[in-house]
């Protein structure tokens, strides 16, 4: 008997026991749609994650943060300089496995970012920034360092820079407090040519980032406009930090709130005592952020920089490396871990499946004795039999998964109706294959014992058999 | 050299440390084209005799030649083959699969000797032919007579043109009319040169065939036989004795 008619045999024998059939099939069709429908779910977490990683700047950025010089320097620690702007040109000249250095001049102006007191830091006419506010100081390729795209205007060049003059690109979040958000004017506002105050400044807005937002931030946006807003009771109060978001959606919010000028604006307006009371001039950077050009040559592009480095910092180590590397492994072993776990739930109920054909299969065979016997009494040989009840028990395990494989995108579909705000979950190729020869393995596991029996009947007692 | 040769076969079974001895020390000869009965009470050692011939089981000790071939030290996988080339079986409760149309089933032993679907259609259309079943080939045998039904079991032992058709009381399970018309029809088959088997336990049934062996207490108790008695015992006898001249059954349609 060759492997096409048992494969028309097997389907027969499910036809003719239909209800049967697909309540055994039901346990492989359960284990293979939550199997797929869990790595569609770790998938769309991955993707979020690894989307707020690229957010930020990628694996490649790399901060230069100031650190306390060790303890065999510490008399020197009054000659220590900290990151300056010569830091800059000297990485730019003579580190060439560093793509791009950004240098950061942030101020703190007594209310930090999420200050909401009376007074803020830009204000435009009656409007001002109450929540977070960035200010940063820094060069052209910043828009390049950190992915930032732009939605109007341009970014201010080297000579706004070198003129220091008072220009700035906005995020989205800064335009809407100062001249209103979509949602509340109705249209999109340009702020370019615009004028806004920033510390008592006028600064005239060059260009606006467009809004960053995760793809489940996008869709709680629009899930909002099309409902009609509820009306707050009570007093006015805010939720706190990420309040029903996703983990990494702060990324977002960060970028979304930054106020951009110049380096040599931020320097000379209002750090060397333009506006503060200390006269004395800090050219003190807040960080410096580097770009390896490869990242398969992050720890030579690191020394290359340290070299550089030391030399400029005149041998005081009062700096160090942070990379984004913490984050990455971070990411990847949250999702081994909801992998594994969700892998092993699943695992479980493809087996309780597998549990389920065998049972049938037995008593399938031991309803058809006596078929048994008669095909052995004309000549069908112990791989014949065994055959014969093993494809069975594969066609079941694989027409199961095969509606498995529907199934789950039924199963993943429905989550996104049920919870629109998460991640979205991703069906991808690998977890279907998976799946699939899970499925067809447990079936061969299956079928194996009642195959066995089976092909072991003894062809007189079995034609005995009533 | 006789189609079938059995020297001096026993088989023993074992029941809670009694020995049965099912058949003792029997030697036979069937010869190609004859049409032998073999009788005997419940029992007496008769199906197990038939098993051993048909190859479903091995003898205890013993020798057997079917066809030049020696098949008491064979394989299961060997005698399977034997099964399905060599050997037809018709039963007393037909035995065909009720999932299957009459068509299928007789294709059966074909679909295990590995022939093609178009040629195994041809030739199970043929057997249902000779057993006059052409039209019935789309019917389930739930739907057939039982006369028809055992028409069809017939059909699939004679599919493979096989060297001998063992039928274990064939008309056991049919009423007198039925069972005589399929009598009649293994007597046209023998007629036609086939080398035929029937056992059965009713003397009624043995007697229309020319040769009789008789079981008891799994000895051959009685073996009548025309040729060796001198006697024209059976109106089949020349037909029998000229049918003995050709070797092999001749090919269906």
């Amino acid at each position: 008997m060759n492997l096409w008619n048992a494969i028309v045999i097997g389907f027969k024998e499910i036809w003719a026991h239909k209800f049967r059939s697909v309540l055994t099939m039901l346990g492989i069709i359960l284990g293979v749609s939550s199997l797929v429908a869990m790595s569609a779910l770790v998938k769309g977490m991955e993707n979020g994650m690894k989307e707020a990683l690229v957010a930020i700047g990628g694996l490649e950025k790399v901060e230069i943060e100031a650190q306390d010089v060790p303890i065999h320097q510490k008399h020197l620690e009054d000659q220590a300089v900290g990151s300056t702007v010569h830091d800059v040109y000297a990485l730019q000249r003579s580190a060439p496995l560093i793509k791009l250095v950004t240098p950061e001049m942030r101020m703190s102006f007594g209310r930090g970012w999420g200050g909401g007191g009376s007074s803020s830091l830009a204000t435009k006419g009656t409007r001002a920034v109450r929540e977070r506010l960035n200010l940063v100081g820094t060069l052209p390729s910043a828009i390049e360092m950190n992915q930032h795209v732009l939605e109007y205007g341009r970014m201010f060049n080297e000579v706004d820079d070198e003129n220091a003059w008072n220009v700035c690109v906005i995020g989205a979040a800064i335009r809407d407090q100062l001249f209103g958000s979509p949602e509340e004017t109705g249209y999109d506002i340009n702020p370019v040519g615009q004028t806004i105050n920033i510390n008592n400044q006028p600064f005239r807005v060059v260009g606006m980032f467009q809004r960053y937002e995760s793809e489940q931030e996008k869709k709680l946006r629009e899930i909002e406009r099309n409902q009609p807003k509820v009306a707050q009771t009570g007093p006015e109060r805010r939720r706190g930090w990420g309040g029903g978001r996703g983990q990494n959606s702060w990324v977002y919010g960060w970028k979304n709130a930054t106020v951009y000028i110049p380096l040599n604006t931020m320097w000379i307006k209002f750090r060397s005592g333009g506006a503060g009371t200390n006269s004395v001039p800090d050219p003190r950077l807040s960080t410096l952020f580097v770009k390896v050009a490869d990242i398969e040559l992050l720890e030579p592009a690191l020394q290359q920089a340290k070299n550089v480095l030391m030399h400029t910092h005149k041998g005081i180590e009062d700096f160090s490396f942070r990379t984004q590397e913490n984050w990455s492994e971070g990411i990847t072993t949250a999702i081994r871990n909801a992998r594994m776990s969700g892998g092993f739930i699943a695992a479980i109920s493809l087996l309780v499946g597998g549990i389920g054909i065998m049972n049938i299969m037995l008593a399938s065979i031991t309803e058809r004795i006596r078929e048994i016997g008669i095909r052995k009494a004309i000549g069908a040989t112990f791989s014949d039999v065994f055959i014969q009840i093993l494809v069975e028990s594969i066609v079941i395990a694989i027409l199961g998964g095969i509606a498995g494989i529907a199934t789950s995108y039924a199963v993943v579909h429905l989550l996104t109706v049920i919870s629109p705000t998460e991640n979205t979950p991703v069906i991808t190729l690998n977890s279907l294959a998976i799946a699939f020869l899970f499925s067809a393995f447990v079936g061969v596991l299956a079928g194996l014992f009642p195959a066995i029996k089976a092909a072991r009947l003894d062809p007189i007692q079995a034609l005995r058999y009533e | 050299m006789a189609l079938v040769e059995l020297r001096n076969v026993s088989k023993i079974y074992h029941l809670g440390g009694e020995e049965i001895r099912a058949l003792d020390d029997v030697s036979l000869d069937i010869d190609t084209g004859e049409f032998i009965s073999i009788i005997g009470p419940s029992g007496s050692g008769k199906s197990t005799l038939m098993h051993i011939l048909g190859c479903l089981d091995s003898p205890t000790r013993g020798t057997i030649q079917l066809d030049g071939t020696r098949i008491h030290n064979a394989s299961t996988r060997e005698l399977a083959a034997i099964r399905n080339q060599k050997i037809g079986f018709v039963f007393q409760f037909f035995n065909l699969l009720p999932k299957l149309n009459v068509l299928q089933n007789v294709e059966l032993p074909m679909v295990y000797s590995g022939i093609s679907g178009r040629e195994r259609r041809r030739r199970a259309m043929d057997a249902l032919k000779l057993v006059g079943l052409e039209n019935r080939s789309k019917h389930r045998p739930m739907q057939l007579s039982g006369g028809q039904q055992q028409r069809v079991a017939i059909a699939r032992a004679l599919v493979n043109s096989p060297r001998i058709v063992f039928a274990d009381e064939p008309t056991g399970n049919l009423d007198s009319n039925t069972g005589e018309a399929i009598l009649t029809l293994f007597r046209q088959l023998s007629q036609e040169g086939r080398t035929i088997a029937l056992v059965t336990h009713d003397p009624e049934i043995a007697a229309v065939t020319p040769r009789r062996i008789e079981i008891r207490d799994g000895k051959i108790a009685k073996n009548v036989d025309p040729k060796l008695a001198g006697l024209a015992a059976s109106r089949f006898t020349d037909h029998a004795s000229h049918s003995r001249n050709t070797t092999t059954p001749p090919p269906l349609g």
